[in-house]
């Protein structure tokens, strides 16, 4: 313990505040409130845009283990054949069960895969599906516009044709949307390739795309009330 | 529904609805109004006063704020709690999605995709007569109404009603049961009890049976009753509805020497007289009248518009448009009739002199022989029918403007006072009553409860467990007509089959239904009656398919109107007396709710009253002089007595009452509604007299309480800023740009602002709304309710000047207090080019769209109040609670599926219907055109029964919009504070009598 001095005056011993090691503490807790603000700010982000909040890549339980790829690669099933709606309606459209039953009452109409199908059949009661792709209720999505003008099904939802169980292949968070609203011609295709579920976009997307925009009349629409109403 | 309002549990609120605030010295105003100081227009008494406390309340932008802040909180823990809600919300939007399930159907109908809305032409009935409509249906639920634009009473347009009965469909509070004695029972037990007793019925060839009903138009329903007829020779049918006065017909089947319905074709009418007839909002054919009346008040093309006077105690919808207007004693009106069919050269038995005005008005009619009309008042008795229609025989305008048409309403049946005397009498043993309420609904000097109870078994049909079901031994839940079957006819015979848009929700049976039991088919259903009935008047026809196909999809049958008959003046008889000496009570179905058939409709709680502007509650309107004699301001309670019953209602003055009468209102004051409209109000019927049912004499008193009244012109104004331009038609001859003629030229922009030029390359969205034509029907603001799923906020609510719709309806006074002047003026969002909501949302939740929409997004939305604080027009709502009812399920199915359910906390506003909008944009881009002219039309424009408001695109220079608002007469509201309103008006020409000018009515009548 040292006393204190100085010109003249005499203080009285005092104990000192901080130690010398007080000085480390300082620095490392300052370090540590940065480091930790951005890791909280780093993991809410990542929580927020990653899988486990977005859902993608996630294949939901589903009342039955419906496998696109075997309908649509293997079957060879146009999308609309059970989407009714996707060219007329906002909503794409689930298929009842009457649509199942148009081949399950004939084929596979013995195995435990698709008791269900023949459950809801029998009992009138629907089949209750997962949904997959789920946007919020103040957004209003219209599937008809897109097919009709040159948006095919697989920009947004992947290789469907690939999936033995549905999943989502995108956020359909709003900056995605908008980054194709914003440039609609990088996303575009011909119309006789909506339903394409392989089409791969052409070496010269940047010609055709600008010229499809232009043929198809496509707007960048990025107005609020494009989608919310 | 908030039946009084919701707090959310938070913070207890001292309540406002009670608290009553210093009242106004009529006695004052109205001597400064008339000596012509005060404000030129005004919406209330305070405003007309301009007393400081409404000063101080409308400043505060929504009053009453302040005080909510609970007391005792110190600023530390205010800041701390602020503090930890900011953090919170930031977490709470961080949660995952939830899990949702999709659910396709078994078997999906053919012809529905899910997600794209059905319409089906049905009926409702007002009355007895139909009105068609075209029902929106969103995967079979009934979700929005319109009119059809074919049918002759719609014409595209509804009234209040009609978009109302949407969520009457959805009402919680709706019977479900059929109740026996109050207990629980099923309709199989019911058919089985019934069908007995029409057995026993059948031996006595149906001597004790009574059948009570509304007025009825249904051929079905008339073929039905004709097989009761037959089988049941000695049953009687009476006919109530306490919304209908029954000399009405009676007189028109004196004219006529049968049932028959006079028709008024107001097309070529340039003079109307009416004496106390409401015909643009009230009756079978109203908004048939209303769209001849506006299109014959046109004045842009150069025509000489109609002109109308209006004689009436109350003033009335149609009355708010008059040129001239009469405040007179309702009692007053069949003597001031009579004086008129004298002056008209008719030999009336009248003595004395007439006031000046008539013989003016009579002359104005002698000028415009065969091109005039005189209405007769809807409640107003047979004499004054008469009187009408010997006055337009006299004038030479049956066939021209008037004719008689064949009645629909069928001619046996009897009225509820024999009811009541064959009740009484013993004569009725078995009552049926198929929809109606008389236990409440009767006049009380009736004592129908106490006659009814005389039957030995009473049957109701009924949508509620009401007043008379609880006094009924048998009860059985009535379908809503968007539930069932049936058929109706228009007041000019067009049939239209009802067809149902759902299942009954709570298991209801039609009329049709109860019927068939005692007719003894208790297996059919209304389907079967309906198009069995159908079946059967097309003889088995190899076509009926196709004829019961065309009728469905059209919404009326072809060549199902009735001819024109004959018709012959009858001879004038004496008038018993001159109207009633001393006060007078005035009795009218409330202008919202009717006779209390709506009371339980939270739209139609809250929608204004035309007029007074009030909601949730019946008032006693008086005179602004009598208020200033009786030293009564809004809000003081009277007793009303007549015959030595009395009851207490609160007083609200309404200038342009005529003096020494006083209206009460129906419909309230009741105990077997629901939760919304029980206990509000006062019960008129109490204090109702059979004899003199609709105008009694009566006193007045002042009690000395006070009662807080809701009302939604106190806030939200523009003040003092001349928002209604109005001349005279000669005026405006000379300057048809009198709205914008002293107009200053806008100083060059002097904003903080860069002034934004938007190309606007695409669509430019505007409207035009003319005030010429515009009568405060307020069909608006439900039309607009049911389209974007506007919340309900109750009572206290209002009274803090927070209810939600878009739309709302200024009625400005002008002139003295006895007789002023009014204005009806709809005010949705301006959707200003130069918005000063958007430039100080912190958020950019209110933001330009490049279709010139200004628009809000509720997801962006945090609710700072900013915009509606700086939004100089005070159309924007905000959520201070939850107010969407998000617990009760059954109203799910009411909401538009593609309006988003708003939520607590957030701004919302008038959005040009864009839902709307987008739809049209994306069906035209799909078929690779632009949007048609007149395919988009918003809610409030498409009811809008006298095409008052235009909507379109205004860079289409062929638009209807675009041309309107090229007219001289169109100005923008508020145009100085250079906000550039897309919405514009188009300013008010009044056509007076010369021999009338600067009087605008009659003061010493």
């Amino acid at each position: 313990m040292r006393i204190a001095a100085s010109a003249g005056v005499v203080s009285a011993p005092m104990a000192q505040l901080f130690r010398p090691a007080s000085n480390t503490i300082a620095k490392v807790s300052l370090a540590a409130v940065v480091l930790l603000a951005g890791s909280t700010l780093a993991v809410a982000y990542i929580m927020d845009r990653g899988h486990w909040t977005t859902s993608v890549q996630s294949a939901p339980e589903q009342p039955i283990m419906f496998s696109h790829k075997h309908h649509v690669k293997d079957d060879g099933i146009d999308c609309r054949y059970c989407h009714t709606g996707v060219e007329t309606s906002h909503f794409a459209g689930l298929p009842p069960t009457e649509t199942c039953m148009t081949c399950h009452s004939q084929i596979w109409n013995n195995v435990n895969i698709t008791q269900p199908i023949r459950d809801s059949w029998a009992s009138g009661k629907s089949i209750a599906w997962t949904r997959v792709h789920d946007l919020p209720d103040f957004v209003y999505f219209n599937h008809s516009i897109h097919i009709n003008k040159g948006i095919g099904c697989s920009t947004c939802h992947g290789q469907v044709d690939e999936m033995p169980l549905m999943y989502k292949v995108n956020t359909l968070n709003m900056n995605w949307c908008v980054n194709c609203h914003r440039d609609p011609a990088k996303f575009i295709r011909p119309k006789s390739e909506v339903f394409n579920i392989d089409y791969q976009y052409p070496a010269n997307q940047a010609e055709l795309g600008p010229k499809l925009v232009k043929e198809y009349h496509v707007q960048s629409l990025t107005d609020c009330t494009t989608c919310h109403r | 529904m908030h039946p009084n309002g919701t707090n959310g549990g938070l913070i207890s609120l001292e309540s406002l609805v009670e608290k009553p605030r210093k009242s106004v010295n009529i006695e004052e105003l109205r001597k400064k109004l008339s000596e012509g100081r005060g404000p030129q227009f005004w919406r209330t008494l305070e405003e007309a006063a301009e007393s400081d406390e409404l000063k101080e309340y409308v400043e505060q932008e929504f009053p009453g704020l302040s005080g909510q802040i609970p007391q005792g909180v110190d600023r530390r823990s205010l800041l701390k709690v602020m503090a930890a809600s900011l953090a919170m919300a930031g977490a709470a939007a961080c949660t995952k999605q939830p899990k949702e399930q999709i659910v396709p159907y078994v078997r999906q109908p053919e012809n529905l995709i899910p997600g794209v809305p059905l319409f089906y032409a049905t009926a409702m009935t007002t009355g007895g007569y139909a009105r068609g409509l075209l029902v929106e249906s969103h995967l079979n639920r009934p979700t929005k109404v319109e009119g059809n634009p074919d049918h002759p009473a719609s014409l595209g347009a509804t009234t209040i009603f009609e978009q109302a009965s949407v969520l009457n469909v959805y009402d919680p509070d709706r019977s479900e049961n059929v109740l026996n004695e109050g207990r629980l029972s099923t309709w199989g037990e019911f058919t089985g009890k019934f069908s007995t007793e029409a057995q026993e019925l059948a031996m006595r060839k149906g001597e004790g049976l009574a059948i009570l009903s509304g007025p009825m138009t249904s051929p079905t329903f008339l073929d039905q009753m004709s097989s009761l007829a037959t089988q049941f020779p000695a049953s009687k049918w009476y006919v109530f509805d306490p919304t209908v006065n029954p000399a009405v017909a009676s007189a028109a089947k004196k004219i006529a020497g049968r049932n028959a319905f006079i028709s008024y074709d107001l097309s070529k009418a340039d003079v109307i007289v009416s004496l106390e007839a409401d015909f643009m909002h009230v009756g079978p054919a109203a908004l048939k009248y209303a769209r001849q009346f506006a299109r014959k008040r046109a004045v842009d093309n150069g025509q000489t518009p109609t002109r109308l006077y209006a004689i009436e105690s109350a003033p009335s919808v149609s009355g708010s448009l008059a040129d001239h207007r009469f405040p007179v004693k309702s009692s007053a009106v069949p003597g001031l009739a009579y004086q008129l069919a004298k002056a008209c050269g008719v030999n009336a038995p009248t003595s004395g002199s007439a006031p000046e005005w008539v013989n003016v008005v009579a002359q104005d009619l002698q000028k415009n022989k065969g091109k005039c009309v005189v209405i007769p008042g809807e409640w107003q008795p047979e004499s004054v029918h008469l009187a009408a229609y010997a006055i337009n025989t006299a004038l030479g305008n049956i066939g021209q403007t008037v004719s008689v048409l064949e009645g629909v309403e069928p001619d046996n049946t009897h009225s509820l006072n024999e009811l009541v005397n064959d009740l009484n009498s013993g004569h009725v043993e078995t009552l049926v009553i198929l929809g109606q309420n008389p236990v409440y609904t009767a006049p009380a000097s009736m004592n129908f409860q106490q006659a009814m109870r005389k039957a030995r078994m009473v049957v109701r049909l009924g949508q509620f467990f009401d007043e008379t079901s609880r006094w009924s031994h048998w009860h059985v839940p009535e379908a809503h007509y968007l539930e069932t079957w049936s058929d109706a006819r228009a007041f000019d015979g067009t049939i239209t089959i009802q067809q149902p848009l759902i299942e009954p929700i709570y298991g209801g049976k039609s009329a049709h239904e109860v019927m068939t039991i005692l007719l003894g088919k208790p297996d059919q259903n209304s389907h079967e009656v309906v198009k069995g009935y159908w079946q059967q008047r097309q003889q088995n026809s190899p076509t009926f398919d196709t004829f019961w196909q065309t009728a469905l999809h059209d919404g009326w049958i072809a060549n199902s109107t009735v001819g024109t008959i004959k018709g012959n003046p009858v001879a004038l008889p004496a008038l018993e007396q001159q109207g009633i000496s001393g006060l007078e009570v005035v009795f009218r179905p409330d202008p919202t709710i009717l006779d209390g058939t709506y009371s339980n409709n939270g739209w139609l709680q809250e929608c204004p009253k035309p007029q007074s502007k009030m909601t949730w509650d019946n008032v006693v309107a008086i005179s602004a002089k009598a208020a200033g004699q009786l030293k009564v301001d809004k809000g003081d309670m009277l007793r009303v007595t007549v015959n030595g019953k009395s009851i207490v209602g609160p007083t609200w003055v309404l200038p342009g009452h005529a003096e020494d009468s006083i209206t009460v209102y129906f419909g309230y004051g009741r105990e077997g509604s629901g939760r919304v409209g029980n206990k509000i109000g006062y019960n008129a019927y109490a204090i109702q007299d059979a004899s003199t049912p609709y105008a009694a004499s009566g006193s007045l008193q002042k009690t000395g309480e006070q009662y807080r009244i809701a009302n939604i012109q106190e806030t939200q104004t523009m003040a003092g800023r001349e928002p209604v331009r109005e001349a005279e038609l000669a005026d405006f001859r000379e300057h048809p740009d009198f709205p914008t003629r002293f107009e200053k030229p806008l100083p060059p922009s002097e904003s903080l602002y860069k002034d934004v030029k938007w190309p606007y390359n695409g669509y430019k969205w505007g409207m035009t709304i003319d005030l010429n034509v515009c009568i405060g029907c307020h069909a608006c603001i439900i039309a607009c309710q049911a389209e974007n799923n506007i919340a309900v906020v109750g009572k206290d609510q209002v009274a803090r000047g927070r209810h939600m719709h878009w739309i709302r309806v200024d009625r400005y006074y002008s002139g003295d207090l006895d007789n002023p002047e009014m204005y009806n003026q709809p005010i949705p969002c301006m959707q200003c080019e130069n918005a000063p909501c958007e430039v100080v949302c912190p958020v950019a939740a209110t933001v330009h769209s490049n279709e010139g929409l200004n628009q809000m997004v509720y997801n962006r939305c945090v609710g700072t109040r900013y915009c509606s604080n700086n939004c100089p027009y005070k159309v924007r709502r905000f959520n201070f609670y939850l107010y969407s009812d998000w617990n009760t399920e059954s109203l799910y199915g009411a909401r538009n599926p593609d309006v988003t359910v708003r939520s607590r906390g957030v701004m919302e506003k008038c959005s040009y219907c864009v839902q709307r909008i987008q739809e049209a944009k994306i069906s035209a881009e799909k078929e690779t055109r632009t949007v048609r002219d007149g395919e988009i039309k918003t809610a409030c424009q498409q009811v809008c029964p006298t095409e008052a408001i235009v909507f379109g695109d205004l860079n289409d220079k062929n638009s209807k919009v675009a041309k309107s608002q090229q007219l001289p007469r169109k100005y923008g509201l508020l145009d100085d504070l250079n906000t550039r309103p897309r919405t514009q008006y188009l300013g008010y020409v009044r056509n007076s009598n010369e021999a009338l000018r600067g009087q605008r009515g009659n003061r010493e009548a």
